[in-house]
């Protein structure tokens, strides 16, 4: 059903993909905003506190009154800096984390009823921009991502920034390799680049789904991922009892939230690769497929709460040894195997 | 415990038992047999269980260790020695305090003050009585020595003050006349909490 669907697509508009990518800004930002605001909810939880109660039910409007404190800070800019890069790093990010959203599939399309005056009618698709090498350019613009704490840390004449710095050359540089490989084996098992094609493959139930004959792809992409998306086993970046912030040092308001936007858009990236690589995206039948893909995002997003909330956080002589010595081969001898298998 | 056995400090003649927690991994492939072990053994998701029964405890039984301070005080122990609370004697609503000065006298930080007279009856009674708790250090001599238990530490804690004329006049300390039914003695120094017997927790070594 999803299949004829989505080879019986009408004609993607530049009008409809503004309308998407505008979309996608809005509620992503939003989502990011209320991802904070899930997660001390779900820390506190597990650490039997109550988190925000205050402002709103349940706390639930603290999210407004961090945004007001976010845009509404003294922007500062320390004496030392290069003043253009370190204006420029969290663009970087921020800019790239939302880039990589333009080629995965968010929400589902739809078509503007033709009563709405100018717009009436207009075909907004579910994926911006659907490209037919999506995950690599996923991939490849989340790695351009990296650029933004690198130049922030390397340009704010702070230590605790360099070293910041240091470590995401090191961490991020070497985590790619793992996502990169790992990705690999479901890539030659589908025989295309596109999200689309991931999605039809697995067409069919949860039994066809990639976790299935890749469950150890699957574990390394995961644990890349949190690596990738500085999350906290790996949060090396920017450990506050190790780096004071790291390469968020010297940031305060509104670029220190673009960081962190950045941040969460790239977490549900993440989650949303994982889900339609590996547990068959948006299959079940008709209307209650993207439903359940939403349920699979989010069970990945929670679950990066959920390991920062019992797991501590690794040494960065670990997390090398961790990526080089163990991950790595692992990932090869799985391509390894899943050629020899497709051979035969 | 006797206190020879106490002042032991001689590590390994005690009778201390030590946890086996194995060697630590030498050569490299001591370590990567000790990654997998662990990965395997499923030690991180013993973690992941022990959060999330924490989390469903929290949102389903309440079991929650926040106090919401400002609104909601956890009880102190009546050994606590806060604000003073002058008390009446329960019989006749008088005050208790005689007047006799002692405390006054034996205050190290000389912040108790008083002025006393005859009352109608040739009967001493204080006619101005000021601590300045902004000085006081909560010693707990002023309530040690008082002869009538007039002058006790009360549970009021918070201390901070607009003005230091908040610190603190005799009306503001002694139990107010229509809640006399309400005063409590003072339990004293080495009196245990009232909860005590819930405070009293096995120490968790069996992990
Ligand atoms: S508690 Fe100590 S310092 Fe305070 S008023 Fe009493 S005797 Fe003085
Ligand atoms: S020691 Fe007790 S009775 Fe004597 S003056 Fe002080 S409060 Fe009053």
């Amino acid at each position: 059903m999803e299949t004829t669907l989505i080879e019986n697509l009408p004609e993607v508009g530049a009008v409809g993909v503004i309308i998407k990518a505008v979309l996608i800004l809005a509620v992503i930002s939003a989502i990011a905003g209320f991802g904070t605001f899930i997660e001390r909810k779900v820390l506190a939880f597990m650490q039997r506190r109550l988190g925000p109660m205050h402002v709103g039910p349940y706390g639930l409007l603290q999210i407004a009154a961090d945004g007001i404190k976010l845009f509404t800070k003294e922007d500062i800019i320390p004496q030392n800096a290069n003043k253009f890069i370190f204006m420029v790093a969290p663009v970087i990010t921020a800019a790239t984390a939302f880039i990589a959203l333009s080629s995965v599939p968010v929400f589902p399309d739809f078509t503007i009823p033709s009563w709405i005056p100018l717009l009436g009618d207009t075909f907004v698709p579910s994926i911006a921009s659907d490209l037919n090498i999506g995950i690599l350019f996923v991939l490849g613009m989340m790695a351009a991502g990296l650029y933004g704490p690198l130049l922030a840390g390397m340009s704010q004449a702070n230590k605790w920034g360099i070293i910041g710095a240091a470590r995401t050359a090191v961490q991020f540089l070497s985590y790619e390799v793992v996502t990169g490989l790992s990705i690999l084996a479901p890539i030659m098992l589908v025989g295309s680049l596109s999200f689309v094609e991931f999605n039809n493959y697995q067409a069919g139930g949860i039994s066809n789904w990639l976790i299935w004959q890749q469950p150890l792809a699957f574990v390394l992409f995961l644990i890349a991922g949190f690596a990738e998306t500085n999350r906290t086993p790996f949060d090396l970046l920017e450990h506050e009892a190790e780096v004071v912030s790291g390469y968020a040092t010297e940031y305060s308001g509104m670029r220190w939230g673009m960081f962190f936007i950045g941040e969460y858009a790239n977490m549900i990236t993440v989650s949303v690769i994982a889900s339609v690589v590996f547990l068959g995206g948006y299959d079940v039948v008709g209307v209650y497929g993207w439903l359940f893909i939403i349920a699979k995002i989010a069970f990945f997003f929670f679950l990066m709460l959920w390991v920062r909330a019992a797991w501590p956080h690794v040494r960065p002589d670990q997390l090398m040894w961790l990526c080089w010595k163990v991950l790595m081969p692992l990932a090869v001898v799985n391509v390894l195997i899943t050629a020899i298998v497709m051979m035969v | 415990m006797s206190l020879e056995q106490f002042k032991n400090r001689n590590v390994g003649v005690q009778s201390y038992k030590t946890l086996d927690v194995g060697t630590p991994p030498k050569t490299g492939m001591e370590k990567f047999t000790q990654v997998v072990k662990r990965s395997v053994k499923g030690e991180l998701f013993v973690g992941l269980g022990v959060v999330m029964k924490r989390m469903l405890e929290a949102l389903f039984k309440n079991d929650m260790h926040t106090v919401k301070y400002p609104f909601e005080k956890m009880p102190i122990s009546p050994r606590y020695r806060a604000i003073h609370e002058m008390l009446r004697l329960l019989e006749s609503g008088n005050y208790r305090c005689i007047g006799c000065g002692l405390c006054e006298k034996i205050c190290i930080s000389n912040c108790i003050s008083m002025e006393t007279r005859y009352d109608e009856n040739q009967r001493k009674e204080v006619s101005e009585y000021t601590i300045n708790f902004g000085r006081c250090i909560f010693c707990g001599y002023c309530a040690e020595v008082c002869p009538e238990l007039a002058i006790v530490h009360g549970q009021r804690y918070e201390t901070a003050s607009e003005q230091r004329a908040g610190f603190s006049l005799f009306e503001d300390m002694l139990t107010p006349i229509d809640q006399l039914n309400l005063q409590q003695e003072f339990d004293g120094f080495g009196a245990v909490s009232p909860n005590a017997d819930d405070n009293i927790k096995q120490t968790p070594l069996a992990y």
